[in-house]
């Protein structure tokens, strides 16, 4: 892995963007990186496109500038590809673009032009299916993590665990779809 | 020994407060420093602390309510940010002419017109003459570690000022950072119980009458001010004991200001807050160019650290000083002013530049303060400076 690792996600107000955000920066907590997450604050409607960001380092993080040039950029919903250039700022060599969708790399690729790698998983009927709401930042991580490899799925799944225990303490199923949406996730992603 | 946590600035600060567990807390939420409150009440509602919080209907009766629990003899805190620290204005100087070591979490964010949510440090920066010590955080750890030290400092009985302790409005205040947290034991131990000083209480208990905020004309206010002047200037011995009791204690020390590979510099910037790590990073690059670059972080502003910037500026020939703040005064801003009166009396003088950056959360980048010592390093090459005032990252 690389030293800093900077990513973008998107989605929009409501879909759990920052959450996500603040939650992967946690779980990589536990291996002992250094991390950073925060959202862009603009006008919050639910709905309306927004952007969160995550440092992830081996060393403590300096900087607190915004990220321009991610490595990676999850997309947690689909139809923004029409709204906002997801894009932006990603390196058409080496940069990463993952996105929520039944769609295939491939049609991705056709549709938007990147150059770089695609990865698409369908988060949304993951999250039906598992957790019973269209929830999907919770199955983005598993996805992620497979994607870059900044954690292991076991490394994620127990710290996952470990957060909704405290949360969701009498409500054993929301813990277990949460912990299988991850790990179908890891699996189902797929790249061209 | 602390424990490796994340956490935001304005979590740090809530639960940095909850530790410190003060008598009183009266606050008025306000953007971004609203989770503050938030966090902090409900550690009041679930009984983790033994605060009485007083809700006030504005920040003019946040800081009354405080300056009135302090006067009683409690350890009092509040929290703002911009236009609700500006609506505190005479406030401020009560509690620090008064003497009460009040402590305040501020989330530095721009003042209106036009409105903005967003970090610079004009808000705290207008408050630089009201009697308060300042001290600025560069990140979340510091945020936290600064509000803890701020108790002793305040409370120093050869000080006795109110404090303010700084954080970037949303660039610090709502970023999950890796920090270490210390255990609610430690901090308590740390902060212990506040030195004995005069209060209503007491007079009370003891029979010994007392008036606070009598008049005071011609005849002793000069007096009063003196010795608080003084109080300001024995802060300048009180926090680095402070700061190093500190650093004894859990491992992290801490001065009035800190040097970043000055020692050999011949470029340096001056810069306060969240900016000087993205600086770090900055200087860094410079250096593996062979750039003799160095930089010096400002962290506590009040009282002025006189001896250290002068000690750490004065073998640099061109120094570069960042104020988030436009002094509008149609000539600098108010840190270049300072710096500039600081190295004044120096036989040699670095040549001094003054730049204005990242008003209402404008973005400074690595690329930024990159460009500023290109700026440095052109003065440096010349041996004279073309302009006093550069505005950074603004459209003109």
């Amino acid at each position: 892995m690389r030293e800093v690792f900077e990513i973008r996600w998107h989605g929009r107000g409501g879909q759990g963007a920052k959450t996500a955000a603040l939650l992967f920066g946690d779980a990589c907590l536990a291996t002992g990186k250094y991390i950073q997450a925060f959202p862009e604050y603009g006008p919050e409607r639910m709905g309306a496109p927004v952007t969160s960001f995550n440092r992830i380092s081996s060393k403590p993080i300096r900087i607190h500038s915004g990220i321009e040039n991610p490595d990676i950029v999850v997309v947690l919903d689909f139809t923004l590809i029409q709204q906002v250039n997801v894009c932006e700022g990603l390196d058409e060599k080496n940069g990463i673009l993952l996105i929520n969708t039944p769609k295939t790399p491939n049609e991705i690729r056709e549709k938007i032009g990147f150059k770089g790698k695609i990865f698409t998983v369908d988060a949304s009927k993951i999250a039906m299916e598992t957790i019973g709401r269209n929830i999907p930042n919770t199955p983005m991580m598993g996805a992620l993590v497979k994607v870059t490899k900044i954690l292991t799925l076991e490394e994620l799944l127990q710290d996952t665990r470990k957060k909704l225990e405290v949360k969701f303490r009498n409500r054993p199923e929301i813990i277990e779809g949460n912990l299988k949406a991850i790990e179908r996730a890891y699996y189902e992603v797929k790249g061209d | 020994m602390g424990i490796k946590v994340v956490k935001t600035g304005n979590e740090a600060f809530a639960e940095g407060m909850r530790q410190i567990n003060p008598d009183v807390v009266a606050a008025y939420p306000i953007t971004p420093q609203t989770e503050i409150v938030q966090i902090f009440s409900q550690f009041v509602a679930d009984g983790r602390v033994k605060t009485e919080f007083i809700q006030v209907e504005s920040e003019h009766s946040a800081m009354s309510a405080c300056i009135g629990a302090s006067c009683a003899g409690a350890r009092a805190m509040t929290g703002t940010s911009s236009q609700g620290l500006a609506y505190m204005w005479e406030m401020l100087y009560i509690a620090s002419g008064l003497r009460l070591p009040i402590i305040m979490a501020v989330v530095n964010r721009a003042l209106s017109s036009p409105i903005n949510i967003h970090c610079d440090h004009s808000d705290t920066f207008g408050a630089r003459d009201s009697g308060w010590i300042q001290i600025y955080s560069e990140n979340v750890q510091e945020t936290y570690d600064n509000l803890i030290q701020g108790v002793r400092i305040a409370e120093h009985p050869e000080v006795r000022l109110p404090c303010m302790i700084m954080t970037d409005g949303f660039i610090l205040s709502h970023c999950l950072e890796t920090m270490e947290m210390l255990t609610d034991e430690e901090v308590r131990e740390f902060v212990g119980e506040p030195p004995e000083r005069g209060n209503l209480i007491k007079a009370v208990v003891e029979n010994k009458p007392i008036t606070i905020g009598a008049l005071d004309l011609q005849d002793y206010y000069f007096e009063h001010k003196r010795q608080q002047a003084e109080g300001m200037k024995n802060a300048l011995k009180v926090i680095p004991e402070v700061g190093k009791e500190f650093g004894d204690k859990f491992g992290r020390y801490y001065g009035m200001v800190e040097n970043y590979k000055l020692d050999d510099a011949d470029i340096g910037v001056v810069v306060i807050g969240s900016t000087a790590g993205t600086a770090k990073e900055a200087v860094d690059k410079l250096r593996s160019r062979g750039i003799k670059a160095g930089l010096l972080k400002i962290r506590v502003f009040r009282p002025l650290p006189v001896v250290d910037i002068k000690e750490s500026l004065k073998n640099l020939k061109v120094v570069g000083v960042m104020d988030r703040v436009e002094g509008m005064n149609a000539f600098c801003g108010p840190l270049y002013s300072e710096i500039c009166a600081c190295l004044y009396e120096l036989e040699k003088r670095p040549i001094l530049t003054n730049f204005v950056y990242g008003l209402g959360g404008r973005d400074v980048k690595v690329e930024d303060i990159e460009l500023i010592f290109n700026e440095l390093l052109r003065v440096l090459e010349k041996g004279v400076k073309e302009y006093t005032l550069k505005y950074i990252g603004v459209r003109e």
